[in-house]
């Protein structure tokens, strides 16, 4: 249909385009363009712009990642964003099944328990996290007060908060694809399994794992990676003593100023995540699912 | 005529069947015996139980109380996975995930069989089915068609002792459906499994089967060959729910001088009719059902039927149905094969005609049901 035969349909486009292309590919331009900058001139575009200028920053600022402050940085993250993604999938996986497998009236009301928490700001809500975990906060005077412990626990500014804040943040984006997959995932379906000679492990590993597989994958992708980047989670529950790549950046760019640096390393981010998206992609056409996200 | 049931102990035994869901009572106290290579179908209309029968047999229900055993084992204690039943789902319920080949070399796989003789079965069970050349293809790149004959290579490539099919046809176009319940049947003979045919088309259950039971509200009205239950129901429900039937009331006077004959009034006639084996007494009421094929009609000139008039005719290729209106207002259905020599054939709308049956092909009923007017109810 041509556009000018549809205004409507012309009009949508053009918005829809120049909001991607204002808000999304300018700003990631950039900060491709800012992670090649040669030298940090602490301003967005300083210095005189060549091909063999782009070579040495490129050299510079990715060159700079290959520090053992840093990769210790990154491998700390990795490895937080692993144990968060791990513990969101053995909660949500179970959960997101029970929602599927819930009367038609209760599901609705229970999906609803998932999302409640986004409506409110992510920051008051770890903030909501500190004040019950504090030292001297509700969970301690609860514990002493039971008479279970004598001096309060040391909970806040600890490697475990940050993980069970980060959990607390991202279970709902493994819940929710979770959710999709079992939808789909039919009772007859099951049953044939069970029909031809199935014991409850077998379905569960041929039919019931393979089937969900798009979803555990959508979720693992939409939890690892913010777990990676949520630099205020580990900033108010880990006291920043075990940042995460996303404190680095942020450090980088408010902090050290050096913002060329601070690119390279969201440009890193970025290729990791699309790296892990056309795994994903890769995956969901093996498995001939699509999963609505 | 004689049920065509061999002479052994049955295969699979039902007693007592109870099953309460909420508070429905959907099986009521159900005694049911599947023979062994019998083509056996439950019939009745939606809700009367017949699914969860199958269900509680392939082992996705369990009776409230009952006993389900098969020779001498109890099936009902044992899990869906170790029984020697497998099902053909409704909605196919094939693995989305796998290729023909492996939904159909699941069970086998189950039961870890060799790999060759695996690879063997799988390949008679595909070429039974004529989809042999289409075993790397995943389902959904299949007709529903082919989807069907996947779910039956599937079941029976387990060597089942009976094959459960939860109305397999229900989801294919008419023609399709014809030529699978022919398929279907060829199958049955060839294998020798036991199948028991769940479906709530009295014309598919009739042409398909050995044995129809005829379910209603968790209890069976009658089981019998499809001729028994067609032409002897042995209750208004069967005979409405099979066919179509037009029901008249009547009454009985007495029995008749000729033994095993009886005279009811009908319609304001009296008439000597067979008894069909019952005793019947005096001014019992009763229900006399006639086929809509047996009737006949005649001009109005004749002396003999009732006086009618011609309200509709329908065209239907084979036969000619008449819709016809008797002087109280009651209508009945006549079907009969098209004739074009026969000058007597023709009627036309708002004609009046004499119509009566052939003798003896009635069936006289108790009338322990509030009457149903109208044609072919």
């Amino acid at each position: 249909m041509s556009l000018v035969r549809n205004p409507f349909k012309t009009a949508t486009l053009t918005i829809i385009w120049g909001w991607l292309i204002v808000l999304v590919l300018a700003p990631t331009l950039l900060v491709v363009l800012v992670s090649l900058m040669p030298e940090n001139t602490g301003q967005l575009l300083g210095g005189e712009l060549s091909l063999s200028t782009l070579w040495q920053g490129f050299l510079t600022n990715y060159g700079q990642m290959i520090s053992p402050v840093y990769l210790s940085v990154f491998g700390h993250s990795l490895w937080i964003g692993l144990i968060t993604t791990l513990i969101c999938l053995l909660l949500g996986y179970p959960f997101a099944w029970m929602i599927s497998r819930a009367s038609p009236r209760l599901q609705p009301l229970l999906l609803l328990l998932v999302i409640i928490p986004f409506w409110t700001n992510s920051l008051i809500r770890i903030y909501a996290l500190r004040t019950l975990i504090a030292t001297r906060g509700l969970l301690n005077d609860v514990l002493m007060n039971l008479g279970l412990i004598d001096a309060p626990l040391r909970l806040l500014y600890t490697e475990e908060a940050v993980i069970v804040g980060l959990v607390y943040m991202l279970l709902p984006f493994m819940i929710l694809p979770l959710y999709a997959v079992f939808e789909q995932l039919s009772r007859p379906t099951l049953e044939a399994a069970r029909d031809l000679g199935a014991n409850g492990l077998a379905t569960f590993r041929h039919i019931v794992l393979p089937l969900t597989m798009p979803g555990i994958i959508a979720g693992v992708l939409l939890v690892f990676l913010p777990a990676m980047g949520m630099f205020y989670v580990s900033d108010l529950l880990g006291g920043s003593r075990h940042p995460l790549i996303g404190n680095i950046i942020k450090g980088q760019f408010l902090q050290a100023n050096n913002w060329t640096f601070g690119a390279a390393i969201s440009v890193m981010l970025t290729l990791v995540m699309a790296f892990l998206l056309l795994a994903y992609y890769r995956s969901v056409k093996l498995f001939k699912r699509e999963v609505t996200l | 005529m004689k049920s065509s049931a061999p002479e052994k102990a049955p295969l699979v035994k039902l007693r007592g069947i109870s099953k309460t869901f909420g508070d429905r009572k959907v099986l009521d106290s159900l005694d049911l015996d599947l023979n062994d290579g019998e083509f056996v179908t439950l019939l009745g209309p939606s809700g009367c139980g017949k699914t969860t029968v199958l269900r509680m047999i392939a082992g996705f229900a369990s009776p409230d109380s009952g006993t389900i055993t098969l020779e001498s084992t109890a099936l009902h204690e044992r899990p869906a996975h170790q029984r020697p039943v497998n099902t053909v789902f409704q909605s196919y319920a094939l693995f989305p995930h796998m290729n023909l080949y492996d939904n159909v070399a699941f069970g086998l796989r189950m039961e870890k069989v060799a790999k060759a003789e695996i690879h063997e079965r799988v390949r008679e069970a595909l070429e039974m089915v004529q989809l042999a050349h289409l075993s790397d293809r995943r389902p959904d790149q299949l007709s529903g068609g082919q989807q069907q004959r996947v779910a039956i290579a599937r079941a029976v490539v387990k060597r089942p002792r009976v094959l459960l099919l939860d109305e397999p046809l229900s989801a294919l176009d008419y023609k399709l459906r014809k030529q699978m319940q022919n398929e279907l049947k060829r199958l049955q003979r060839r294998l020798g499994i036991t199948f028991v045919f769940v479906t709530h088309d009295q014309e598919e259950a009739l042409s398909m089967s050995d044995r129809v039971v005829v379910m209603r509200e968790g209890g069976i009205e009658q089981i019998g060959t499809p001729r028994e239950v067609y032409e002897s129901p042995s209750t208004l429900f069967v005979a409405r729910f099979v066919g179509e039937i037009n029901q008249l009331a009547a009454q009985v006077v007495r029995p008749a001088a000729t033994a095993g004959r009886i005279e009811i009034t009908l319609l304001g006639q009296t008439l000597e009719l067979s008894s069909h084996g019952r005793t019947y007494q005096g001014g019992e009421a009763v229900q006399v059902l006639l086929r809509p094929e047996d009737m006949r009609l005649k001009g109005a000139e004749d002396s003999e039927g009732f006086p009618a008039r011609v309200i509709e005719r329908n065209y239907k290729g084979m036969t000619l149905d008449t819709v016809l209106e008797l002087d109280n207002g009651q209508q009945l259905l006549a079907s009969e094969f098209f004739d074009e020599d026969d000058p007597d054939f023709d009627y036309r709308l708002g004609e009046r005609v004499r119509v009566s049956w052939v003798p003896d092909w009635e069936i006289i009923l108790p009338d322990d049901e509030p009457a149903v007017t109208g044609a072919g109810a």
